[in-house]
């Protein structure tokens, strides 16, 4: 075991070697983790609606709580006109909080600490809302970038700033998810090297340092996959409701 | 100088963001605490606005953090 606290973030090929072209699409851990998680959130819902009862079972609660924060979730902020974008939302909030609670199990691999997941993901979100956007507006969607009640003096300058500002939207929201993933995971790892270091007389501080911090990240690892929901509805709620 | 100790001081310098976030997540909770002092029955609701303002002023903290990591590891 490397004391390296990147070290578990190394990403290595499981079974054989597979390319397409010049593209390796061999199978590696972060995408066996990937399918753990959605076939982990298929399990969860499959039993859960199997025998729906009136006085909920625990599992059935769970689902239950979930489909209603996360309906809650979109109504209060893109509002009536986002209702068909629930199951697309209720997926996304889904698949990051699995990915990010399975990362928080010992040696298992978190695959939101990947800037490229995170920003496969906000990619997907970003086109959408364009496209969304221009097929709801047609070319008054560029209104977005105006807002109302400025002068028209600031105007040139504003128009710059919003456009930088929306351009930046899948930076931010990808780099965001995979920077608090990362950190908190490195940070877990470096306080565990402390343990080790400091033998069974000092070691005592940092281990309760470290399970103070594993209950943090787990606080972090929900709220980031609230965040990234409900910045996705915000997001939506622009190209719905253009309400500048 | 040679490169890796600027490298190290660079990263270094680049982890001072996380001095804003702290001051940002302070704002944010204290104003949450004594806005909840003169109001508690408001309080419950606006909780989940608590935690979003405070992963977003979080989250510019940690783009320092990983603009460190990228002068550490990436160049």
């Amino acid at each position: 075991m490397s004391t390296n606290p990147m070290h578990q973030f190394n990403v290595y090929r499981i079974g054989p070697e597979i390319s397409l072209g010049n593209v390796d699409i061999s199978f590696t851990n972060a995408s066996l983790f990937m399918i753990i998680s959605a076939l982990a959130i298929i399990s969860v819902f499959f039993v859960g609606t199997k025998r729906k009862t009136i006085v909920p079972t625990k599992i059935q609660l769970l689902t239950e709580l979930s489909y209603t924060f996360v309906s809650k979730m979109i109504s209060d902020t893109a509002g009536s006109k986002a209702k068909p974008y629930f199951p697309f939302i209720f997926s996304l909030f889904m698949f990051v909080l699995f990915c990010n609670m399975l990362g928080m199990l010992p040696y298992s691999f978190t695959v939101t600490s990947h800037i490229i997941v995170t920003f496969a993901l906000a990619a997907v979100v970003f086109i959408g809302v364009t496209i969304i956007g221009f097929a709801n507006h047609g070319v008054g969607y560029l209104k977005l970038f105006i807002p109302s009640g400025v002068p028209v003096v600031l105007l040139p300058l504003i128009v710059i700033i919003e456009i930088i500002s929306y351009l930046a939207r899948p930076v931010s929201l990808s780099v965001r998810l995979f920077a608090n993933m990362m950190a908190g995971h490195t940070m877990l790892k470096v306080f565990g090297g402390f343990v080790i270091s400091l033998g069974i007389i000092g070691g005592w501080l940092p281990l309760s340092f470290t399970v103070a911090l594993t209950g943090l990240e787990i606080l972090i690892a929900f709220l980031q996959a609230y965040v990234f929901a409900i910045l996705t509805c915000i997001y939506l709620s622009d190209a719905l409701n253009l309400n500048h | 100088m040679e490169l890796e100790a600027a490298k190290m001081i660079g990263a270094g310098l680049a982890a001072i963001a996380l001095a804003g976030a702290g001051v940002g997540i302070g704002i944010i909770f204290g104003n949450y605490l004594s806005g909840a002092m003169r109001n508690p029955s408001a309080a419950q609701k606006q909780f989940p606005n608590l935690l979003l303002g405070f992963a977003l002023a979080e989250a510019t903290g940690l783009f320092g953090l990983v603009i460190a990591l990228i002068i550490l590891f990436a160049f």
